[in-house]
């Protein structure tokens, strides 16, 4: 690790004030992604704002149809909130299998999302259940969000403040974890929502994406059945030592088969 | 008490209550007053040809004691790491041992290759100054792959080394003997096997404390190793040029080896050369990178393998041929695993009368290789039971039944094998049975149905695996390259109030020494457990050791510990007749308790011990004192067996392998403590599952750096990849040593990657090369679908 300032700020204004001032000033959420990344000196802020003790940013409500969850809020806490297990079983199922349990412990959904590691597994709900990203200057919805490998349209300094979910008739995931890390090698987010079904992909491609075709079978029937033959093109995927693309895109078929069939 | 606690008893580990509420003392725990902490620049290169090395700058940042090079290193007449066995090729000439130095000079070979180190007050300061050393490369084209290695236009890794060979080494039947069996025979199958490299990853680190006190010009190196008295010889007679006398090597707790802690490595070299020379004590403490990048990896050979049968299935001929990877330098014993201990055990349980083992061990530009749990015997059997399937296979005969028609009977022993070695006991078919048994063999059909029924590919595999352990005669060893001679050593000492030390040159680092050890004592002389202590991991405590790895701990270290008593015991016998009044010919001994024999006259050992520091009532002409001294030498490696059973469950959808059961029946010998020893096989187990399924290093094939750099890419095994095991146990005891014991540590390890990888052949109809990640396994799977379809 290089020296920083530490800052822990009391509000939400404080915050962004010191992120503001410092342009290479970063915020610390769970730290279980700019920590490794600061001891392997491979980032060198001048500046660290922990978000721990920022009120804003954390808590988790459900009032009719939305879920709102503040961006600092744990993997644990969303995995345990029944409120979230009753509005929307697969997004507490996708926190209770994110790393291991000292990162759940740890981690949160805005430092998850905010970092869009193209393997992380929230950017697939949020993108599935058509959730809503307030910050602490706009609203952005998840289909403006993210933009590829660790990019989203968060501007310098900004901050995430919570997420609205809007509760989707039914959903489901379905992941296949890279055997070594346990992030996702394929993740599969399935919802039938208002606007229609959306399916959304994480681990596969750079970024996570929304399988038109997937969402194009599941449209005429919601079961897994309607999936049978249908094949996502391997172009543009990851392929690595632990995938190659062809087999990440075969495997997006099984995940989201897998993901209908615990949608219910 | 002794009942309980004896020889045979499950007894707790004593060491676990310091292990579990975090009391244990590892060598990172030590910190000594003015100590300096040492950050090592390495190479990002795999092979570069280092043009410039200005420390000047590094050398004036705040903090820094020293930025040493390898200049500094050849000025102080520091000497290279060593390898410390000496191979002889097939002409007879010896390996190739190009230089290593302990820092480099002029060319880096691998990546994380030392190129300097910086010595200051803190280790963030070592490491910012490391940031300011200006280092000029031209990177050189590496030499990563195997077979690339050997051929004529292939990058030199040393001049020393001419076509990158480090020596072409042949064993067992001429070659031409074997050739002529193989064209006469009935049958013939042959398979080409890659044996993956492995990175060890023990849970700690490698580390190291290097004190001088200028006073007494002693030196201190405290060192995560599993053999401190040979460290120390390393050290003093090879590299520094110190007497042994003046280095003082203390191993405290230490988190697991499995082979990579035996070898002498350059860490601590410059922690001790630097520690005298700057006058302070300095440290090093390996963070899990450069663990991964500088610990002696394992395995990484490709072999041809052939085995010619009669028409009924005989064995009559096996034809090895294996390229292993040194990688960059030798690292300690890195020349004799896939030599003495690969071609040795290539007869398996197998009467096969002929076996020709060929090994062309190579240089590239990756970090070392040496031992590594197993070293050398999980090669020779995955070699041996993955041909043996094989041929099961092609004979369309059962695995088990083949097995049956080929083993070395039980009146056999000792068996002569066509490779050297002479097995001392066993009894494989009956270990088979009780393995088939266990596993329920005859239910597998129904179990395989069941899972077809779910769309699950069932399958299972064997693997019936023999080692040689209790590493060894030194003669035997001598004569064929070993530097070192394999005997060890204890002392056992009783205090005047009955307590006992024992003095063990063993290592422990997970392996439950302290406990084992002192059920042979107590057992032996009657002194409660809770009163033995011992000891180990300090040369300055421990007279002379030769340290632990090949499973030799309780077969050739607790044999030294009973001759010791047996000492004691005779010793003992002179002073309680003289209290007795008795002939020390009718004394009896038993369990701590001399007797007058056919009376009801008795003296306890520990009034025996009071009386040997309290002689006013002695015997005339005897020493004082209840201490001695013995050294092992076995006349022969022990040879444990076993049978593995592998039992899988595929996806077809996904490529994933289940483990659905496991069976494991093994042939220690006699057992001291089964708790243990069933802790060693699943931790066996655990390792050899992580070789076939999960792990492998990979290295990129053109720019030599190391992708699986990480745990974020390379896969150890965890809990909730294994089942239950279902172990259990024959006991064929070891005839030629004291306690008939023939060691535990590696067999898991041994037996299991060719268990699973039969079975999964079995399931899918393919053969495919370890680890059998998802991907591989679903590809073999849809290859065979679609020649179906075709
Ligand atoms: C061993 C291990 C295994 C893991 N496995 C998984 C897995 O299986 N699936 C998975 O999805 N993830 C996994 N993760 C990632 C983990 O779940 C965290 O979600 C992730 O590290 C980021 O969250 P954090 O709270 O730790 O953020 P931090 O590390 O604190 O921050 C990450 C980035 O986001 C920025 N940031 C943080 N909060 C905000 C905010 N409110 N607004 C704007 N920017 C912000 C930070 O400045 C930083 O750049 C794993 C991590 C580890 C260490």
């Amino acid at each position: 690790m290089y020296q920083f300032e530490f800052h822990r700020p009391k509000s939400l204004a404080e915050a962004a004030a010191l992120l503001e001032a410092n342009e290479d000033a970063k915020a610390l959420s769970g730290g279980q992604t700019l920590l490794p990344t600061l001891k392997q000196r491979l980032a060198s802020p001048s500046d660290v704002v922990d978000l721990s003790a920022v009120p804003e940013l954390k808590g988790i409500s459900v009032s009719g149809d939305t879920v709102t969850i503040g961006a600092f809020t744990r993997h644990v806490d969303v995995a345990k909130s029944a409120e979230v297990a009753k509005a929307i079983p697969a997004l507490s199922q996708l926190a209770a299998h994110i790393g291991d349990p000292a990162v759940r412990n740890r981690g949160t959904i805005g430092g998850s999302v905010a970092n869009n590691d193209p393997a992380a597994d929230y950017p697939s709900a949020v993108l599935a259940l058509n959730a809503t990203i307030h910050t602490n200057k706009r609203t952005i919805a998840a289909d403006d969000f993210f933009k590829g490998l660790f990019e989203t349209a968060l501007d310098a300094g900004e901050l995430i403040v919570k997420f609205t979910f809007p509760v989707p008739k039914r959903a489901g995931y379905a992941k296949f974890p890279n055997p070594a890390s346990r992030y996702a090698m394929v993740g599969v987010f399935v919802a039938e929502t208002a606007s229609g079904v959306r399916v959304a992909v994480t681990g596969a491609g750079p970024g996570v994406f929304r399988a038109k075709e997937i969402e194009a079978a599941l449209a005429g029937s919601f079961s897994a059945a309607s999936l049978d033959g249908v094949k996502v093109p391997s172009a543009g995927m990851n392929s690595d030592m632990h995938g190659s693309a062809e087999y990440r895109a075969h495997l997006v078929t099984v995940m989201a088969k897998r993901a209908v069939a615990a949608a219910g | 008490m002794t009942a309980h606690t004896g020889i045979g008893a499950a007894v707790r580990r004593k060491e676990d209550f310091r292990f579990i509420t975090g009391a244990g003392r590892y060598t990172d725990d030590i910190n000594r007053p003015g100590q300096a902490h040492a950050y090592f620049l390495r190479s990002p290169h795999a092979f570069a040809r280092i043009k410039k090395l200005d420390t000047a700058a590094a050398a004036k940042m705040p903090g820094v004691v020293a930025v040493l090079t390898g200049a500094d290193v050849q000025a102080d007449k520091v000497g290279g790491l060593i390898c410390g066995w000496v191979l002889k090729g097939k002409s007879g000439e010896p390996h190739k041992a190009p230089p290593h130095p302990v820092i480099a000079l002029d060319h880096v070979r691998h990546v994380g290759d030392q190129v300097a180190v910086v010595i200051a007050d803190t280790l963030a300061q070592a490491r910012d100054a490391a940031e300011a050393i200006v280092v000029e490369y031209e990177p050189l084209t590496p030499v990563i792959d195997l077979r690339r290695a050997l051929e004529a236009d292939a990058p030199q890794v040393h001049p020393e080394a001419p076509g990158n060979l480090c020596y072409d080494w042949e064993i067992g039947t001429p070659k031409s003997e074997v050739d002529a069996t193989f064209a006469a025979a009935a049958h013939r199958v042959s398979l080409d096997l890659v044996n993956n490299r492995l990175v060890p990853n023990p849970m700690e680190p490698r580390a190291a404390v290097g004190e001088y006190d200028r006073g007494t010009d002693e030196l201190v190196c405290y060192s995560t190793s599993q053999n401190p008295h040979v460290l120390r010889l390393i050290l003093c007679a090879f590299i520094l040029g110190i007497p042994e006398h003046k280095l003082r090597v203390i191993a405290p707790d230490v988190g697991g080896g499995f082979g990579s802690k035996i070898f002498c490595y350059a860490e601590e070299t410059v922690c001790v050369w630097a520690a005298r020379k700057l006058g302070r004590p300095v440290k090093w403490t390996s963070d899990r990178s450069e663990a991964f990048m500088t610990d002696a990896h394992g395995r990484d050979h490709i072999t041809k393998a052939e085995l010619a049968m009669d028409a009924n299935g005989k064995f009559l001929a096996m034809r090895v041929d294996t390229i292993a990877n040194m990688g960059a330098y030798l690292s300690t014993f890195a020349t004799a695993v896939p030599t003495y201990l690969y071609g040795l055990l290539l007869a398996g349980q197998y009467t096969t009368p002929q076996v020709h083992c060929n090994v062309r061990a190579v240089f590239t530009n990756t970090t070392a290789v040496d031992a590594y749990r197993g070293a050398g015997r999980p090669e020779a059997t995955y070699v041996v039971e993955r041909l043996v399937e094989a041929a099961a296979r092609h004979l369309k005969v059962d695995p088990a039944e083949l097995r049956k028609r080929n083993f070395v009977p039980p009146d056999a022993f000792p068996y002569q094998t066509p490779v050297v070695v002479a097995y001392d006991s066993g009894n494989y078919a009956n270990t088979l049975d009780e393995a088939l048994k266990l596993a329920d063999y005859a239910g597998f059909p129904a179990r395989k149905a069941e899972a077809a029924a779910r769309g699950k590919k069932r399958g299972i595999g064997f693997s019936a695996y023999i080692e040689a352990c209790g590493l060894a005669p030194s003669a035997v060893v001598g004569s064929i390259g070993a530097g070192v001679g394999q005997w060890e050593s204890a002392q056992i000492r009783f205090n005047a109030t009955g307590s006992v030390f024992v003095n063990t040159g063993s290592h422990s680092h997970g392996q439950g020494h302290e406990t084992t050890f002192a059920q042979i004592v107590s057992d032996r002389l009657g002194v409660p457990i809770d009163q033995v202590e011992v000891v180990h991991g300090d040369t300055n405590r421990v007279p002379m050791g030769m340290g632990t790895y090949g499973s030799r701990s309780l077969a050739v270290g607790g044999s030294a510990i009973m001759k010791a008593c047996d000492k004691i015991i005779e010793k003992g016998k002179k002073i309680a007749a003289h209290l007795m009044e008795a002939s020390v010919d009718d004394l009896e001994y038993e369990h701590g308790i001399y007797k007058v024999a056919g009376t009801d006259k008795s003296v306890p050992m520990a009034q025996v011990a009071f009386t040997a520091y309290v002689p006013f009532n002695y015997p005339p002409g005897l020493e004082p004192g209840l201490e001695e001294s013995a050294f092992y030498d076995p006349s022969n490696f022990t040879y444990p067996s076993g049978v593995h059973i592998a039992e899988v469950e595929i996806d077809p959808d996904t490529g994933i392998t289940t483990i659905a059961n496991w069976t494991a029946v093994d042939d220690f010998g006699n057992v001291v403590n089964p708790m243990i020893v069933e802790g060693q096989v699943h931790g066996g187990i655990a390792q050899g599952v992580g070789q076939a399924l999960l792990e492998g290093a990979v290295y990129d094939k053109d720019s030599g750096q190391l992708l699986t750099g990480s745990f974020m890419d390379y896969c150890m095994p965890r809990a909730d990849d294994l089942p239950s095991f279902n172990v259990g146990m024959t006991h064929t005891p070891c005839p030629h040593n004291p306690l008939g014991v023939k060691g535990c540590g590696e067999a898991g390890a041994i037996a299991s990657p060719a268990a699973l990888m039969n079975a999964i052949t079995d399931a899918i109809g393919t053969e495919i090369q370890m680890p059998a990640t998802p991907e591989k396994v679903w590809r073999a799977i849809q290859a065979n679908s679609s020649a179906q379809a075709a």
